[in-house]
């Protein structure tokens, strides 16, 4: 198990196993791009949002916002510029951490209960705007769409418009199915790298102390309002990298991205998955999709399949005992699940996977209380 | 794609149409109190579980939405319905007339149908025990597991609840908002202009009824607090839990009374609530996050701060949605409460009226 405590290590054994996806999430039925994609895609999401919540402690509840505006700037790159998705994933970036610092700064004035409810606050104003008045950018309820009539000036520079919509491309390469994911790993693979270095960097053993005891780091003389924004801001950015991606899968943008429930979604992943691990915010993300993908196309025939090594009335049993929890119910497992590791495990799936290797190896018990706090595994 | 935008205070607004500016004034004055009403209400109840137990509820939407569904059950017991032939009369088909006829009805005869047609108001005392039983359930289940971890945690766990409380309901009554009848009497508009000589100005009763009983359970909860010694008790558990264990009183218990108390409250606002907007399984979410806002700019902990800040946000939300200020800054109505929201928690740092020293950081 030393090996693993190499970084590079770590990187290569995730860059792996995200890369590998299509063919070890094959025998549970996820092996489809698109639950794929946006398992990558949430997953640098919820990265994102553990630089801030996991490593400073402040939790935002609105971080869906950047997402949402994010997206927003995407398809705006894709109708005025151009169809590659460089230049959109990059606009996207920029306008989102533009936006999280006017945000940030503001809301970060406060901490605790506060800063969540500035940040929901400015959140569902973004929400509500871009339902109402700001429907001349954001088209409103129906979504901002691409259309034939976009001026899309660089793409025009070089070649006609052809007849329909073309899809986003990156370098030439049309983006769809297996290659849109690979783009989207390769991009979470990259987040994955960046999230780690900031971790091992002064600059995040400053946000951790700044969780652990923020009014001690303000008398040993550092003003940690830098600190908490330029997290804040990084965090926002990942946001609006997700969304771009969002928007360059599937060129559409519309503002529910931006609800609360959409950041709670996050918030959800992270927590599932293990807050201030570097990996636990990937997994989390990846079960929740799954689960939501998988359990709710799930059916009362299929359940029988799946049941049907049993006898008949152990069968029947079975399958109606698992029947809400499935198809239109999968919501209920999500809130079962959810509980049951908020109540059980609060340090999410990842310390779930720590107990059960320092079962196996038997490690000294100090080293699993400390567990909480360590840094990321 | 999604819903428009589902804040409760959408749901509740009456809408005005045509008048001078002065039967504007009246009507989004009195739509204003009666949003104000429900965010008070819900918000009541949340800030008297965190200023009592520190816990923050998300499940308290939840609450709400059971409680408006007890009235739906209450409603659908009594229509239940013995189906009689009448061998005379014919339907339009030929075959013979059945007659429905609500079993309460058949029983009890016109006291029956005075069940039957006043099931709303009468499902409140359904309500009561309902709630009492859900909320110490949840307090003593699952919530008491918590007091002594992070708010983070206890927001995660209270929402998942939530979640899991909302797929019950909607797998029993279905996705869709099901109607429930006001009351035949209640049911038309009472002319609020001529009260006050001003011509007439009409606003459905029920939506007065709704404002009436909102200020009195708030009085009532107030005055227990404020007036009876369980309630100073209470008061005093609030302020410092220790020193009050210390002198021999189980203030655990009595915090878990509040907590059922605070679950009653949102229950009986759910119940009131549903003939103004049907309810379905969403409903408590919906008001969840604004009830939230509204319990934070009132001061976290502070009863009447959360009255105070739910009946001025309500008023100022209705006030931003008149066409002459809509004109001037265009999407206010939109943002109006967020905002305020915003200056008031960055000009006081513990809000409207929260308790010096309690979570000003």
């Amino acid at each position: 198990m030393a090996i693993l405590r190499n970084d590079l290590v770590r990187l290569a054994l995730f860059a792996l196993v995200i890369l590998t996806m299509p063919i070890w999430l094959a025998p549970i039925g996820a092996a489809y791009p698109d639950l794929m994609q946006k398992i990558a895609i949430y997953g640098i999401f919820a990265i994102g949002f553990n630089i801030l919540f996991g490593m400073t402690g402040y939790l935002s509840f609105g971080h869906a916002a950047f997402l949402g505006v994010g997206s927003y700037a995407a398809v705006w790159s894709f109708k005025l510029l151009t169809m590659s998705v460089i230049p959109a994933v990059l606009f996207a970036v920029v306008v989102a951490g533009l936006f999280a610092a006017v945000i940030g700064f503001v809301s970060l004035r406060r901490s605790g209960i506060y800063f969540s409810i500035l940040t929901l606050a400015f959140a569902q104003m973004s929400y509500n705007l871009a339902y109402s008045v700001l429907t001349p950018i954001t088209n409103g309820e129906t979504g901002l769409q691409l259309a034939l009539g976009d001026p899309r000036i660089l793409d025009r520079a070089f070649t006609d418009a052809g007849s329909g919509i073309p899809p986003p491309n990156l370098l030439g390469e049309e983006l769809s199915g297996l290659s849109g994911f690979f783009f989207c790993a390769a991009l979470l693979i990259l987040c994955f790298y960046l999230a780690m270095r900031i971790d091992r960097s002064p600059f995040g053993m400053m946000l951790k102390a700044i969780k652990s005891n923020q009014t001690r780091m303000a008398y040993t003389g550092f003003n940690t309002r830098p600190y908490t924004l330029a997290a804040f801001i990084i965090s926002g950015m990942y946001a609006g990298l997700a969304g771009g991606l969002l928007a360059a899968t599937d060129p559409l943008a519309g503002a529910e991205r931006m609800q609360w429930t959409a950041s709670g979604e996050v918030v959800l992943m992270t927590i599932l998955g293990g807050v201030g691990t570097l990996v636990g915010p990937v997994v989390g993300a990846g079960v929740i999709k799954y689960f939501e993908n998988i359990f709710s196309a799930f059916h009362e025939a299929k359940l029988h399949e799946a049941f049907s090594f049993l006898p008949d009335g152990l069968e029947n049993f079975f399958v109606t005992i698992t029947a809400p929890f499935v198809g239109e119910g999968w919501h209920l497992t999500l809130g079962v699940v959810f509980m049951l590791i908020v109540i059980f495990l609060p340090g999410g799936l990842m310390e779930g996977v720590r107990k059960i290797r320092n079962a196996f190896t038997r490690k000294p018990a100090s080293r699993e209380e400390t567990g909480r706090l360590a840094p990321a595994e | 794609m999604g819903r428009p935008p589902a804040d409760g205070m959408r749901l509740l607004h009456f809408p005005a149409r045509g008048g001078n500016i002065m039967d504007q004034f009246v009507l989004q004055l009195l739509n204003g109190l009666d949003k104000g009403a429900a965010y008070a209400l819900i918000a009541l109840g949340l800030t008297l579980v965190f200023g009592t137990l520190g816990v923050v509820n998300f499940a308290h939407g939840a609450l709400f939405m059971i409680g408006a569904f007890c009235a739906v059950v209450f409603s659908r017991l009594l229509q239940l319905e013995t189906v009689t032939v009448d061998p005379e009369k014919l339907t339009p088909w030929g075959s013979p007339m059945e007659i429905r006829t609500p079993l309460v009805q058949a029983w009890l005869g016109d006291f029956g149908a005075f069940l039957v047609e006043w099931s709303v108001p009468l499902s409140i005392l359904f309500a009561i025990p309902v709630m009492l039983f859900v909320g110490i359930a949840m307090e003593r289940g699952l919530i008491r597991f918590f007091y002594r971890r992070t708010h983070a945690e206890q927001i995660l766990v209270t929402f998942g609840l939530a979640i899991v409380l909302q797929e019950i309901v909607k797998a029993n009554f279905g996705a869709n908002p099901i109607p429930v009848a006001t009351p035949p009497a209640l049911s038309g508009s009472a002319d609020v202009g001529t009260w006050i000589g001003l011509g007439s100005i009409y606003y459905p009763w029920w939506r007065l009824i709704y404002l009436g009983f909102a200020l009195v359970v708030v009085g009532l909860v107030i005055s227990f607090l404020r007036f009876t010694t369980y309630g100073m008790v209470v008061r005093a558990g609030m302020e410092d839990r220790q020193t009050v264990g210390f002198l021999g009183i189980d203030i655990q218990r009595r915090f878990t009374v509040v907590f059922a108390i605070a679950a009653v409250v949102a229950g009986v606002a759910g119940v009131m609530y549903t003939p103004i907007v049907p309810p379905n399984y969403n409903i408590g979410m919906d008001f969840l996050v604004l009830s939230f806002v509204v319990v934070v700019v009132g001061g976290m902990g502070s009863v009447s701060g959360a009255v105070l800040a739910g009946f001025l946000l309500g008023i100022l939300q209705s006030f931003a949605a008149m066409n002459e200020i809509k004109n001037i800054i265009p999407g206010i109505d939109q943002v109006i409460i967020y905002l305020v929201a915003v200056v008031v928690l960055l000009t006081m740092p513990r809000g409207l009226l929260g308790r010096k020293g309690v979570m000003e950081r």
